[in-house]
């Protein structure tokens, strides 16, 4: 393996992380704010594809434009799953259940998905998915510096919402304990209920750029989720941050080993990475406490 | 109230169980029918697919219901789901022949399922044709009773292969990729292929096997793009694999000579949604049939399909064509042995006769492989998707080389 081809891999993992990290996002701040494992984040990010997609084809409104209906459509549906499930189970059980509850809820998505758009594969087509910048001897793909520009400002806006604003306040003081958030004042199913559908907001923007950059159907989702959760597992469960972290850490890895060692190795680099981080922090990268306690 | 709650969730997730695995008819028959039971991948990762073997079946067996079914008895068809996944076609043939009694079997979707579910039809002494598993994986277990009507896949790439081994030295290409996934019914493909392209001096600058189960091609197209070799021979899947390279190669301003990928062309518009309009242009596939095939029952299969499915003769996708075969065959076969009793079809169809299908002849070799079929190596050309190899047979048009620029 030359430099040029590790560089290459570096720059790879990065970007695709940022890509990665935009679709984790959600997940991650909906287990901070509910602690809800949120199993329907790969179907919602293949929801939010094919928004974008019926926009593009039906409607021939551009894909970044398109995100001003997605993304407040996806915080309509994120405050209704809030108030029509999460909301209901008990405090106790609340993650074990929510992993029953929201893989039922990947299977409607998929179901209605199927029937509505059928089983072949889409893609988002427009003029910068297949365009690129010539930068220092390397092609960077125009899509993928977009999708990583607009994961770094969601993170940033998703950051100072959480930790400098009332509102973010008031998130995290019903995080720490319910009860006492209600005494000084703070509406926590209300709270709650805009948090995830801000969760599942961004995961409108992570679904447009996985449909550009992917082939998908109404089953793709699957294949997503696990990686989805070793993100924000790394990154620390509802570090906002951390899921950026882990994204591009765990991307440039498996990127670097499958160039510089084989393909066969990659998937296997990414999960041992996890265990390993894990091992040594077992709260993650930017462990939940210290999230909360900022 | 914690049971209840349970119970609440569960019911949830029985209700969305069923709504995913909708279209699922039901396997009871009438005195009258002959049942035909098939596990078919109506969800997961080969549901594109399986519904459209679905749609194969379900074609042939309106057709052979027109012409009085099978010898006397209407069909129906005993179709379920099995998502997929392995276990759960053993648990359906299983279902299908032990409990629903269904007289015949078709065979489910790709080697990975055709292995197990092939062991499960053994055991009840069953016939197995089948359309899409062909791996030498699907052949290996000393079976009796496993047929497949398409192309043997080792077979699938040498007729290209060939062909750009006898291009003029001028023309012919001086290096080649070969990145495959580990997929079985993928990965035999490429070794063939390989020898017969390095005999003809084409060298090999890179070669790797990927995980089936891979999201992320980027860091393996860029990093062929970057080699830019004449050739790419890609073994990929499905269409999403095929669609992460072509991005990236035009992303990377990279656009081999000649560009063949053993699944996800095939998918007719599908495919060309997902590349981009153009982006087609000039890539090969092999296969063993296609929607323009002038066959008289082709003609008038595809005629069918449109008019139920809609769409035009390149969108129809081949495993329809694979999947009515199966059914054509096995039909023949019935009526030459008068009934369907297994055994007496098992021994039939092994003895050297050859069969009709809308892909082409059918005659099995001892271990159940096609030997009749000749791979034909496909190409799209100017949106159509054309017979392009073996050069100058029926039927086949001009190869396009080199590939044209990408999106032209």
């Amino acid at each position: 393996m030359s430099l040029t081809e590790l560089l290459q891999a570096i720059i790879d993992g990065v970007l695709t992380g940022g890509v990665y990290a935009l679709m984790a996002a959600g997940l991650s701040l909906i287990f901070g704010v509910m602690d809800i494992v949120n199993i329907a984040q790969g179907a919602m990010v293949v929801l939010a594809g094919y928004l974008s997609y019926a926009l593009s084809v039906h409607l021939g409104i551009d894909l970044f434009l398109g995100l001003a209906i997605t993304i407040p459509a996806m915080f309509a549906l994120g405050m209704l799953m809030e108030w029509g499930f999460m909301r209901r189970l008990r405090e106790g059980d609340r993650t074990s259940m929510s992993i029953l509850v929201t893989y039922a809820v990947a299977i409607v998505i998929e179901g209605v998905l199927s029937i509505i758009f059928g089983v072949d594969y889409v893609q988002l087509q427009a003029s910068y998915v297949d365009s690129s910048v010539h930068v220092f001897g390397f092609y960077l793909a125009d899509i993928y510096l977009l999708g990583f520009g607009m994961a770094v400002a969601l993170m940033a806006a998703l950051y100072a919402m959480l930790y400098r604003t009332k509102f973010g306040r008031g998130v995290r003081a019903s995080l720490q304990n319910r009860t006492a958030a209600d005494l000084i004042g703070v509406n926590v199913n209300r709270t709650r209920m805009i948090s995830v559908g801000i969760g599942v907001a961004v995961t409108a923007a992570g679904g447009m750029v996985f449909g550009a950059t992917n082939a998908f159907n109404p089953n793709s989702g699957y294949d997503l989720i696990s990686r989805l959760l070793a993100i924000v597992i790394l990154g620390g469960m509802g570090s906002i941050g951390g899921a950026m972290a882990a994204a591009v850490l765990l991307l440039v890895l498996s990127d670097v080993v499958a160039v510089a060692w084989s393909p066969l190795w990659a998937p296997l680099v990414f999960f041992a990475a996890l265990v390993l981080v894990l091992s040594i922090r077992p709260a993650g990268l930017f462990g939940r406490t210290a999230v909360r306690a900022q | 109230m914690r049971m209840r709650r349970l119970g609440t969730a569960c019911v949830v997730l029985l209700a969305a169980g069923a709504l995913a695995t909708f279209g699922v008819s039901s396997g009871a028959a009438t005195a009258s029918t002959v049942t035909i039971g098939a596990s078919l991948s109506l969800s997961g990762d080969f549901s594109a697919d399986g519904q459209a073997f679905q749609r194969g079946y379900e074609l042939w067996a309106t057709d052979q219901n027109k012409k009085g079914g099978l010898l006397g008895h209407p069909i129906k068809l005993d179709i379920i789901s099995d998502a997929s996944q392995p276990a759960q076609v053993i648990t359906n043939y299983n279902k299908l022949i032990g409990s629903n009694h269904d007289a015949l079997v078709f065979g489910p979707f790709s080697t990975l399922l055709t292995v197990p579910a092939s062991k499960v039809a053994a055991r009840y002494g069953y016939a197995f044709v089948e359309g899409a598993g062909g791996a030498p994986a699907a052949f290996g277990n000393g079976l009796k009773n496993v047929f497949d009507v398409s192309v043997p896949v080792a077979l699938n790439l040498t007729t290209f292969a060939k062909w750009v081994a006898s291009l003029p030295a001028s023309q012919r290409p001086k290096t080649a990729a070969y990145p495959t996934s580990n997929d079985p019914f993928t990965e035999p493909q490429l070794p063939p292929a390989q020898k017969i392209m390095q005999a003809a001096g084409i060298k090999t600058v890179y070669s790797t096997v990927f995980p089936a189960e891979v999201t992320d091609f980027t860091p393996i197209a860029t990093q062929i793009a970057a080699k830019k070799p004449d050739v790419v021979v890609l073994g990929s899947v499905d269409v999403p694999t095929v669609s992460a390279f072509i991005h990236t190669f035009v992303q990377q301003h990279y656009n081999p000579k000649i560009f063949i990928a053993t699944a996800g062309p095939d998918q007719g518009a599908a495919f060309v949604t997902a590349v981009g309009k153009g982006n087609e242009n000039g890539i090969f596939v092999p296969n063993g049939w296609y929607g323009g095939s002038p066959k008289a029952d082709s003609v008038q299969m595809v005629k069918e399909y449109i008019a139920k499915y809609g769409g035009t003769p390149s969108g129809v996708n081949a495993d329809v064509a694979e999947a009515y075969s199966v059914g054509q065959v096995l039909a023949q076969a019935v009526q030459a042995t008068h009934g369907f009793n297994n055994a007496k079809i098992v021994a039939y169809l092994h003895s050297n006769v050859t069969f009709n299908s809308v892909q082409g002849p059918v005659k099995f070799d001892s271990k159940g492989e096609n030997t009749a079929l000749q791979a034909t190596t496909f190409q799209w050309q100017n949106a159509t998707l054309v017979p392009a190899l073996p050069k100058g047979a029926a039927g086949t048009k001009p190869p396009l080389v080199p590939k044209p620029a990408w999106g032209s």
